[in-house]
C-alpha cells in the first residue's frame, strides 16, 4: 500500500466531494443522497469537535440541529423569503440556546453530562410538538421552499437545480470544517485536547476548564445548527423528528462509526450510515430494528471506528 | 375548580409514582455500573406486553406477579451477553448500545403485537369510582399508588437489610474495594441490573392499565425519569423518588392552567435545580466529578 499521509488523504476527500454529482449517479446514488451525507457529516463532525476532541459526551445535539431547521423554516415562511437570512437566523437560534444550556451544564461531567444533555434536548422537541399554530406540531413545518440566492451579479438557483444546492452545501461544509480544523490547530484546540487527556492536570496548569468546555460546546452547536438549517432546506420541510433524541443518537453513532479520534471519521461514518439507512428503509418496514442492531454491532465490534481501524493497520 | 385541581394533582402523583419507579431502576444501574440504560423504557413496555399475554391464563393478579419476573429474566440475559462487555469502558459505548436496544425493543414489540393500542383489562371492581363526588378516584388508581409505595418500601428494605442490598450500596460507594474484599462484582452487577429491570417491568404492568398499551409506552416515560434522577440528585435513591413525585405533581398542576406546557415544565424545573444546586436536591457532593 502507498504511504498515505494526512495531506493526500484530505486532498482525495475534497476531490471526491467536488466531483460527487458527476460520479454518484453512476454508482446508483441520487443527488439528494449526496447532499444528505454532507449535512449529516457536518452535524457529526461538529459533534465530534466536542466528543472526540474535548472528550465531553453530548447526547442532545439534535436540539440545536432542530432549532437550526425550525429557524430557517420559520424565517422563510413568516419573515422574509430569503435563504441567507434564514440560515443566519437558524444558526443564531441554535447558538443562543446552546450558550444558555451550556452555561447550566458545564459543571457536570461524564455520564451525568450526557444525561442532562439528553433531557435538555427534549425541551425543544416538546415545544415544537405542542406549539401547533406556529411550528405545525407533529406534522412539521412545510409550505415553504428554499429561495434562489441573489448575489447581485448572478443568481444561484438552488431551488430548481439540485447540483447548485449541493455545491452551496459543500461550500458551507468546507468553510465550517476548515474553521474547525483551524481552531483545533490553534492553541485553543490544543487546550481542548489537554482537557480531554487530563482535566485535573489542565486545571492545575491554570486553564479555565469550564470556560473552554463551554466554548467548545457553543462552537460545536453553532456548526450543528448550521447543519440543521441545511437539513431543512434540503427537504423544504422542518421535521419535529430532527429535534428528537433519536437524531442525537444518530450523530453519535456516525461519529463513533467513522472514528471519533480522527478528523474525517464522521464523514466516513455519515456516508456509511446515510446510505445504509436509505437502503434499509426502502427494503423493510422494520428498519428500526436493523438500525438498532447496527448500533449494537458497531459498539461491540467497531468501537474505534473505520478510520481508527485503518490507522491502526497502517501503524502496525 | 378545586375538583379539577385535585384531579390533576392526583393524576400527577400517580404519573409521578411511575416516573419514580422507573427512575429508581435506572438509578440503581447508573449508580453501581455507570450505565445509562436507554432501553429501560423498552423493558417497561416488555413487562406490559408480557402481562397482556399472560392475562387470559393467569388473570390480572397472576400477570402482576409473573410478568415483572419474566422481564427481569430478559434483562439478565441482555446484561450477560451485551452490557457486561462494556463495563469499565467509556460510558459512551453502553449508552449507544442501550440506545440501539431501545430501537430494537420498540420495533420488535410492534412487530409481534402490532402498532395499535391493545385492550388491557384490569379487574372491574378496581376500576369503579370509589365515590361519585370524587369521580376520578378509582380503586385502580389508589391500588397503583399503594403498590408503588409497597415496591419502593420493599426496595429500600432490601437495600438496607439484606446482604445483597448492603453490597449494592457499598459498591455504589467504591466498587474496587468491594471487589478486593471478595465480593463477586460480576454477579453483583447482574443482580443489581435484574433488580432495576424488575422495577421497570412492574411499572409497565401497572402503567398499561392507566396509559393504554402500545409499543411507545416506554419511550414516553423515559425522559421524565431522567429528569427525575437529575432533579432528585445523582447517586441518591430517596432523591430519585422525591424527584419523580415532584415533577409528576408539577406537570399535573401546570396541566390545569396551561396544558400545552405540561411536558416542558419538568425541564424548566430541571434547569432551575441545575442553576441553584447542580448536584440535585438530595445529591451527594462530589459525585459529579
Amino acid at each position: 500500500m502507498i504511504a498515505f499521509d494526512k495531506r493526500t488523504g484530505s486532498a482525495l476527500i475534497w476531490i471526491l466531494l467536488l466531483s460527487l454529482p458527476f460520479w454518484l449517479p453512476l454508482v446508483g446514488g441520487y443527488q439528494e443522497l449526496g447532499t444528505r451525507v454532507l449535512v449529516m457529516a457536518l452535524a457529526a463532525m461538529s459533534l465530534n469537535f466536542l466528543l472526540g476532541f474535548t472528550g465531553v459526551l453530548s447526547f442532545g445535539h439534535a436540539a440545536y440541529f432542530g432549532l437550526g431547521a425550525y429557524g430557517v423554516a420559520m424565517s422563510i415562511k413568516y419573515l422574509s423569503p430569503s435563504t441567507p437570512l434564514g440560515i443566519l437566523l437558524g444558526v443564531l437560534a441554535g447558538t443562543v440556546a446552546a450558550a444558555i444550556v451550556g452555561a447550566l451544564i458545564v459543571r457536570l461531567r461524564g455520564v451525568y453530562f450526557a444525561m442532562v444533555t439528553i433531557a435538555f434536548g427534549q425541551v425543544f422537541y416538546f415545544i415544537a410538538f405542542r406549539w401547533n399554530s406556529v411550528t405545525g406540531g407533529d406534522d412539521g413545518l412545510g409550505g415553504w421552499r428554499r429561495q434562489p440566492i441573489d448575489f447581485g451579479f448572478a443568481q444561484l438557483d438552488i431551488l430548481g437545480n439540485d447540483k447548485a444546492f449541493y455545491y452551496l452545501v459543500l461550500a458551507l461544509f468546507a468553510i465550517s470544517v476548515g474553521a474547525m480544523a483551524v481552531l483545533l490547530r490553534a492553541p485553543f484546540g490544543r487546550t481542548l485536547l489537554a482537557i480531554r487527556e487530563n482535566e485535573r492536570r489542565a486545571r492545575f496548569l491554570g486553564i479555565p476548564v469550564e470556560l473552554h468546555i463551554w466554548l467548545s460546546f457553543v462552537i460545536s452547536c453553532l456548526f450543528v445548527s448550521l447543519a440543521g438549517t441545511l437539513y431543512a432546506l434540503l427537504s423544504n420541510f422542518a421535521d419535529p423528528r430532527a429535534l428528537r433524541w433519536d437524531m442525537s443518537g444518530n450523530f453519535v453513532i456516525i461519529a463513533v462509526l467513522g472514528g471519533m479520534r480522527s478528523f474525517w471519521g464522521p464523514l466516513v461514518g455519515a456516508a456509511i450510515f446515510v446510505v445504509l439507512q436509505d437502503y434499509i428503509s426502502s427494503q423493510t418496514e422494520n428498519w428500526m430494528s436493523f438500525i438498532g442492531l447496527f448500533f449494537v454491532l458497531v459498539v461491540l465490534f467497531f468501537p474505534r471506528g473505520v478510520l481508527g481501524i485503518i490507522r491502526r493497520k497502517v501503524a502496525s | 375548580m378545586t375538583q379539577l385541581i385535585l384531579f390533576n394533582i392526583s393524576n400527577g402523583l400517580i404519573i409521578g409514582a411511575f416516573y419514580a419507579l422507573m427512575a429508581l431502576g435506572l438509578s440503581l444501574i447508573l449508580n453501581l455500573s455507570g450505565v445509562i440504560n436507554f432501553a429501560h423504557g423498552g423493558f417497561l413496555a416488555l413487562g406490559a406486553y408480557f402481562a397482556y399475554t399472560l392475562m387470559p391464563y393467569t388473570g390480572f393478579w397472576g400477570a402482576l406477579l409473573i410478568a415483572p419476573v419474566l422481564t427481569a429474566m430478559v434483562g439478565l440475559i441482555v446484561e450477560r451477553f451485551l452490557i457486561r462487555r462494556l463495563y469499565g469502558r467509556d460510558p459512551l459505548y453502553s449508552l449507544l448500545l442501550t440506545f440501539g436496544l431501545a430501537y430494537i425493543f420498540e420495533d420488535g414489540l410492534r412487530f409481534i403485537w402490532g402498532a395499535q393500542s391493545l385492550p388491557y383489562s384490569v379487574p372491574l371492581w378496581l376500576n369503579t369510582p370509589l365515590s361519585s363526588h370524587l369521580f376520578f378516584l378509582t380503586g385502580y388508581r389508589l391500588f397503583m399508588v399503594l403498590l408503588v409505595v409497597v415496591a419502593v418500601i420493599g426496595l429500600f428494605l432490601i437495600l438496607r437489610y439484606t446482604r445483597l442490598g448492603m453490597r449494592i450500596r457499598a459498591g455504589t460507594q467504591d466498587l474496587d474495594t468491594v471487589s478486593v474484599l471478595g465480593v463477586n462484582v460480576r454477579l453483583l452487577r447482574s443482580l443489581n441490573f435484574g433488580l432495576g429491570i424488575y422495577l421497570a417491568g412492574l411499572a409497565g404492568v401497572l402503567a398499561a392499565g392507566m396509559l393504554g398499551l402500545q409499543p411507545t409506552i416506554g419511550s414516553s416515560l423515559i425522559m421524565p425519569s431522567f429528569v427525575a434522577i437529575i432533579v432528585g440528585g445523582l447517586g441518591s435513591l430517596p432523591g430519585t423518588l422525591l424527584g419523580g413525585l415532584l415533577i409528576g405533581v408539577a406537570s399535573g398542576v401546570v396541566t390545569v392552567f396551561f396544558s400545552s406546557a405540561s411536558e416542558a415544565v419538568i425541564y424548566v424545573m430541571m434547569a432551575v435545580v441545575l442553576l441553584i444546586r447542580p448536584r440535585g436536591l438530595l445529591g451527594e457532593e462530589g459525585r459529579l466529578q
